[in-house]
């Protein structure tokens, strides 16, 4: 792929191999990420996010491979997570349900169902996303492919900012945040909770989706059951160390595809050692936010007061 | 400038509203009007009926029988949102405000009229428009959290004025004000009264209210229309006849006198609040036996952090406490062998488990020792029982049989098996009460006093922390204010000053 690599000093072939991993690697965060943020805003927890990703990504490549398209395939990769995300809106609507099991449990089945289903097409070679090329500015042609950029990277940091606006200043976003924080409140403004809550999982779930569909149509390309690194998983702690900020999930997002980034660059810029450790980075930054912003004795800042909450 | 007929209040009219829940009639044919332009008191004990009422009126739930009638016509309020179509609002103890939303935030979100995309330059402008003409005045950007809970009072008493409602239901508004910012509330909702531009129904069972500010009153009493008539032509003891039902003295406090020594100390406590922040501010206090020492202020002012790091819910970041000279850790044995005894408020949250059943409840200072334990891991059942059943008779707690859960009981009947476990053993040497009548009848609050004054005269040290001022004057020897954390003001009750009180408790 490289045919010069000697023009480049090594330092700046991992940060280039750590930016193109920040534009392809963050895409399924930011989505997954902005998804769980709605979803969580209005005071529910979705953890079938793995699933959602999962069943995204192989309902896209099978879309795609059917149709032709790849944008179609995104879309059919949003339908399909927004489905699963339906389940988990009626189940916990009844009463008494746990929101934590059902994600779960979801999460287990979307893994299982997209499995099974995605077995004939895991030898499939779906039509890719466009692919915008950033780096034409440069004639090397490592930076050109390092900074080759898919169409979602853009979408969703515009969806980022969308987001903030729509929490801020629609009746919605308002509506959405009362219903999280302080359910009684909205109850007693006469805002449908249900109704409010149903939507946020449903819109949660179809983004979760695109992020899916970004990784069997872009980065890697293929279908197949290796192909989520637990993205879903720890989407739901980069909402909170992005303390449910459509922003902060943006920058959280972006951080988190570098770090996944950083072991096979190291790798390709020919430092072979420690492999496994550089790899176990995003795990371990994930473990080490969640121990470093949970307290006993504080509540995070931003926080929904109605999560977790019966209500 | 004439007013026109939508700047005048219209009268509202209930006519024999009945609302039933299950077997017990809450509100029984109760028929009540405002005049426009008046202040209306709504009297009754606890479990009167009077919330239900208004929350007919206001569309909250919907009566079995009866109309609301608003100006001339009747009106079919099924919902809040009908409500506040006609102009009526409504105020709550339970504040309604999101915690997260600035108050600019929360006053727009509660228009039916908001548009999908908000301008929030117009609707900034519109607010402090509106801000001008109102009688208090609030920082609109300010966070809902960040308010105390005078200020998130009238937050919500603007709200209501900044929804155009004409006819305001106030349910017990002052209970989380000092007595100063009672009376500023009440005053300035007096003078738009008196102008004609608003009328008012306001839920009390306090007397001085009801003569300070009301034109007129209706009594409650058990769910049925006790009496009603112009404030004036009233005095207190027919307003508590009616109320209560028969001319009622309440028992007289019997002080014994006591050969007193110290019992409790606590030296310089500090601990912090659930957001990290400093909440108790090296607080200091001597209780000694034979007295009761009364903790006055409004909620909010680290009461429930200091009650909880007596209890040990919370650790203390600093400071000391003993018991009779012995260092005091809020351990179980600790507990048991210097006779701490605690009745924090909010009981069945903080002092019981809501799935146990009343026995096992009544028995959790006890169960891991003979004869309620045998050996170090076997329960007596019978035993359990037994004590139980005991310590129900003589608490008069009342419940279909000591095998319920806990949480099945009345509010009233939790406190008294709170009441029955903490004092129902040997007698305590150091009574922590929080709040310990809150929300109870007449009759459970004159029970709950009795024993009170009954351990301070056996030689018990008692700590009462109580928002009720009237409850501290009643019960305390000596009592203290408590101001953001500290305890910022002494003064004998039997020579205490209120305005002095008052002052304090504001934090002037």
């Amino acid at each position: 792929m490289t045919t010069d690599s000697t023009a480049l000093a090594p330092i700046w072939g991992v940060m280039l191999g750590i930016a193109g991993g920040v534009i392809r690697g963050s895409v399924p965060f930011l989505y997954v990420s902005l998804g769980e943020c709605l979803t969580q805003k209005s005071g529910k927890i979705n953890l079938g996010l793995e699933g959602v990703l999962l069943l995204g990504a192989m309902v896209a490549c099978a879309t795609a491979v059917a149709t032709g398209s790849a944008w179609i395939g995104v879309i059919g990769g949003g339908l399909a997570g927004l489905s699963l995300a339906a389940i988990h809106a009626w189940l916990t609507s009844l009463p008494r349900v746990s929101d934590v099991a059902t994600g779960i449990a979801l999460a287990t089945f979307g893994g299982g169902v997209a499995f099974y289903f995605g077995k004939p097409y895991i030898a499939a070679r779906p039509p890719v996303l466009p692919s915008l090329p950033l780096g034409a500015w440069s004639d090397l042609p490592l930076v050109q492919s390092a900074l080759r950029t898919s169409p979602l990277f853009f979408i969703g940091i515009a969806l980022a900012f969308a987001l903030r606006w729509f929490f801020r200043s629609t009746r919605w976003g308002l509506h959405v945040r009362a219903a999280g924080d302080q359910p009684q409140s909205a109850r007693a403004l006469g805002i449908s909770l249900g109704g409010v809550r149903t939507a946020a999982i449903l819109a949660g779930g179809f983004l979760g989706g695109v992020g899916g569909a970004h990784l069997s149509l872009y980065f890697p390309g293929n279908w197949n059951e290796g192909v989520s690194s637990g993205q879903g998983w720890m989407a739901v702690a980069l909402v909170i160390f992005a303390r449910w900020q459509p922003l902060g999930c943006l920058w959280a997002a972006i951080l988190f595809g570098g770090t996944m980034a950083i072991g096979p660059s190291l790798q390709a810029a020919g430092y072979g050692g420690y492999y496994h450790l550089f790899n176990a980075l995003p795990y371990a930054l994930t473990i080490a936010l969640m121990i470093a912003t949970c307290s006993k004795n504080q509540r995070l800042a931003g926080q929904p007061g109605g999560l977790g909450k019966g209500e | 400038m004439t007013p026109t007929s939508t700047l005048t209040p219209p009268a509202v009219e209930a006519l024999a509203i009945t609302k039933c829940f299950g077997s017990f009639t809450a509100v029984d044919q109760v028929s009540l009007r405002v005049a426009p332009g008046t202040f209306h008191a709504l009297l009754g004990e606890n479990g009167a009926g009077k919330s239900t009422l208004v929350k007919c009126l206001m569309g909250y739930q919907a009566p079995d029988a009866g109309e609301v009638m608003v100006g001339t016509r009747e009106r079919a309020i099924n919902s809040p949102a009908d409500a506040q179509a006609c102009g009526l609002g409504m105020v709550y103890q339970h504040f309604t405000l999101v915690p997260a939303m600035t108050v600019a935030e929360n006053l727009v979100m509660s228009r039916a009229d908001l548009p999908w995309r908000i301008n929030w330059r117009a609707e900034h402008a519109r607010i402090e428009a509106f801000l001008q003409t109102a009688p208090f005045r609030i920082d609109p950007h300010r966070l809902a959290s960040s308010l105390a809970a005078g200020e998130k009072q009238k937050v919500e008493i603007l709200k209501q004025l900044y929804l155009k409602a004409k006819f305001l239901i106030l349910d017990e508004p002052t209970s989380v004000l000092t007595p100063l910012e009672a009376d500023e509330v009440l005053g300035l909702l007096r003078a738009e009264v008196t102008s004609g531009r608003l009328s008012v129904l306001m839920i009390t069972h306090k007397f001085r209210e009801v003569f300070a500010y009301c034109d007129e009153v209706t009594v409650l009493r058990r769910g049925r229309l006790a009496g009603t008539g112009r404030v004036k032509a009233l005095s207190e003891s027919d307003l508590a006849r009616m109320m209560l039902g028969e001319e009622r003295k309440q028992t007289p406090v019997v002080r014994t006198s006591i050969r007193s020594e110290s019992m409790m100390e606590v030296r310089d406590l500090w601990a912090k609040n659930d957001l990290g922040l400093d909440a108790v501010r090296g607080l200091n206090l001597s209780v000694r036996t034979g007295e009761i020492v009364g903790i006055a202020g409004v909620s909010g002012n680290a009461q429930r952090e200091f009650v909880e790091t007596l209890a040990g819910q919370r650790e203390a970041e600093k400071g000391e406490i003993t018991v009779a000279g012995i260092r005091y850790e809020p351990t179980r044995r600790a507990l048991r062998e210097l006779g701490v005894h605690l009745i924090p408020e909010e009981p069945l949250k903080n002092a019981c488990v809501p799935t146990l059943s009343v026995a096992e409840n009544l028995a959790l200072r006890t169960f891991d020792r003979p004869p309620q334990a045998r050996g170090p891991w076997l329960l007596r059942h019978g035993q359990i029982a037994a004590a139980a059943r005991e310590l129900m008779a003589r608490f008069n707690v009342k419940a279909a049989s000591p095998q319920v859960p806990i949480a099945t009981l009345s509010g009233g009947n939790v406190q008294r098996a709170v009441l029955a476990r903490e004092l129902g053993g040997p007698a305590p040497r150091v009574l922590i009460l929080s709040n310990p009548c809150f929300g109870l009848d007449l009759a459970a609050v004159d029970f709950i006093h009795r024993l009170i004054i009954e351990v301070r005269n056996g030689g018990g040290a008692v700590l009462l922390l109580s928002e009720d001022l009237d409850e501290i004057l009643k019960l305390s020897d000596r009592l203290f204010v408590m101001q953001n954390g500290r305890l910022v003001y002494e003064t004998p009750t039997a020579t205490a000053n209120l305005a002095d009180i008052g002052r304090h408790m504001a934090g002037h």
